[in-house]
């Protein structure tokens, strides 16, 4: 469905990242892990088409990105932005209510369905009580699950989340993350960048691993998450281990004084 | 208060202040005229002294019309700047179209040319510095375009501030300076019929594309890449909310000179109010700028012997207003 073929990214005049080339499948989940500043952000509004590509092609269905209008666009990719404070004070059922914005004509207002649709996202991610309260107003992970809910109404065929579980809780990122595998299973294409390798074992079938805008290794988190591939991109001594049947998890090792 | 609560209060607020103004001045008109002059007016028998039905239509009637006018008109332009420079302190000229309009009129004023071509130039030359702005602010790539235009607009405003300046240096002290001081401070006194037949079309204009695009306003007040993402083409959006607000508020200031506050802090109260939602927000913010442009010019008339411009009175209720403001968001934060 997105598709990413030898794409270079970066802001105008100065290009991050090159070589990034994969294509995610109907109910596919993909991680992308990187340290700080290693371009996934940017590699994701590529993707989006909110920055033009430095070279190569992101392709949606087949169609080149660039050629498509931007609510056609925003009907087939949900975004996931990493949570923001707001400008103004909209309530929650609102800013949940702006996904709905690619589905209707440039001089319509969101309609019964849509509120439908608007709550249901909000009811799956379990904020509905929040739907009157000021997105200003409330804590940053659950403006975090706003915003998931918001990418939800615009029912796409993609999902792009950025660093979704970043200020989550320990309780909320185990729920996004049962979500991002519950709408896999339901058929829904999922990136979603995260710092937490662990994140990777846990819902995503593949992992790409970022480091100063290259592709280091892309592949099945067992298989391309290893403590060599962690200590070229985040400068640390981290291991591996199994825990009971086949599940993963790192653990860093902390020199002693 | 409820939301239609609020439509209901400042709507009622509006009507009432309307009886007042009508009836008001250096010639009292009683209430009693004024209904017989309406039903007279609507074809019924009534006998009204003919000077209260020429003071009530042909004096208050224009003056009361172009406060609502220019008060509902700024209002909502400076509804639409603030949700798309995502900024409640911004106001309608931002984007430099009350410098633009002055240097024009005080250009007029000072080539001695008529009244009328005075607002022709007013019109135009508020059209030509937004245009001005907008065009250098475009091409500031690599910036925040919202970003890019605020400091265009404040650096051509600065400009056109000083070419103004200029002018004033030079214009004739007895005849010409009065005249381009009053402007500068806005004035209702001497509007025509003509000037509302001029000004009302072209406010209307501005108004439309606001009101059908109402729920699409909402999401200028995102992020860029929020709104895009979205499906929003926020930069065409974006240039039809700048012409249409700048419309609006040139057809405003153009019959009624530059009159401060309006469009910064009526849109801000009515945001209290009902939410930022834009589709709500737009009608309360008119209601509340025609009530508050025409309380003001009716009190600027009939509270001291000389007429008060209503820039002055907008800037003593302003200003305390916007500290309150600024001081209570800072308590929220």
């Amino acid at each position: 469905m997105l598709e990413a073929d030898a794409l270079a990214f970066g802001f105008p005049g100065r290009t991050v990242g090159r070589g990034v080339s994969f294509a995610l499948a109907r109910g596919e989940v993909m991680c992308v892990l990187g340290p700080n500043g290693g371009g996934k952000t940017t590699l994701f509004r590529t993707l989006l088409g909110l920055l033009p590509a430095h070279g190569g092609a992101v392709r949606l269905d087949g169609t080149a990105l660039a050629a498509l209008p931007r609510a056609e666009v925003a009907r087939r990719i949900g975004y996931v932005p990493q949570a923001h404070s707001g400008y103004f004070a909209f309530a929650v059922c609102e800013m949940v209510l702006m996904g709905r914005t690619a589905h209707l004509g440039a001089f319509a207002v969101p309609g019964r369905r849509d509120r439908e649709v608007a709550e249901r996202a909000l009811a799956s991610l379990g904020i509905a009580h929040l739907a009157d309260r000021p997105f200003t107003g409330i804590s940053a992970g659950e403006r975090q699950l706003a915003l998931v809910a918001r990418a939800l109404a615009q029912e796409p065929a993609v999902l792009v989340m950025d660093e979704p579980t970043a200020s989550l809780d320990f309780g909320n990122q185990v729920r996004v993350l049962g979500r991002i595998r519950e709408l896999a299973a339901a058929g829904m294409a999922v990136l979603f960048s995260t710092h937490d390798p662990d994140h990777a074992f846990l819902a995503a079938g593949r992992a790409l691993l970022l480091a100063e805008g290259r592709p280091l290794a892309i592949g099945a988190p067992r298989e391309v998450i290893r403590p060599d591939t962690l200590a070229r991109m985040y400068h640390v001594a981290v291991r591996v281990v199994t825990v009971g049947a086949g599940s993963h998890t790192c653990l860093p090792d902390i020199a002693s004084p | 208060m409820t939301r239609t609560a609020a439509y209901v209060a400042a709507a009622a607020a509006l009507a009432a202040l309307i009886v007042v103004a009508f009836s008001v001045g250096r010639y009292p008109v009683s209430a009693r005229e004024l209904l017989e002059l309406l039903y007279a007016k609507l074809g019924g028998r009534a006998q009204v002294p003919p000077l209260a039905a020429s003071v009530v239509l042909e004096i208050r009637g224009p003056r009361v019309l172009a406060a609502l006018l220019v008060g509902a008109s700024l209002a909502a332009a400076g509804t639409a700047y603030q949700g798309m420079f995502r900024n409640p302190l911004v106001s309608p000229d931002i984007l430099g179209v009350s410098s633009g309009a002055a240097l024009g009129a005080v250009l007029a004023i000072f080539l001695s040319l008529g009244v009328l071509a005075t607002q022709a130039c007013a019109f135009a030359g508020g059209l030509a510095a937004v245009a001005l702005v907008y065009a250098i602010g475009a091409r500031l790539r690599g910036h925040d375009p919202l970003l890019a235009l605020v400091l265009t607009g404040v650096v051509i405003g600065t400009l056109l501030g000083a070419a103004i300046a200029l002018l004033e240096v030079l214009a004739d002290p007895a005849r010409q300076l009065p005249a381009i001081t009053f402007w500068l401070l806005g004035s209702l006194a001497s509007i025509a019929p003509r000037d509302l037949e001029a000004a009302a079309p072209l406010a209307l204009t501005g108004l439309v594309p606001m009101l059908l695009l109402r729920w699409r306003m909402n999401l200028l007040g995102l992020p860029e890449d929020e709104a895009r993402a979205l499906g929003v083409e926020t930069r065409s959006l974006r240039r039809i909310v700048v012409a249409a607000a700048t419309l609006m508020t040139a057809a405003s200031v153009a019959i009624g000179g530059i009159i401060g506050w309006v469009g910064l802090v009526v849109p801000h109260a009515a945001r209290l109010v009902v939410g930022p939602d834009f589709g709500r927000l737009l009608p309360l913010a008119m209601l509340i700028g025609a009530a508050f442009l025409l309380a003001v010019d009716t009190l600027g008339r009939t509270v001291a012997p000389v007429e008060i411009p209503p820039g002055v009175l907008t800037a003593l209720v302003g200003t305390p207003f916007f500290l309150w403001l600024f001081a209570a968001a800072r308590g929220r934060s």
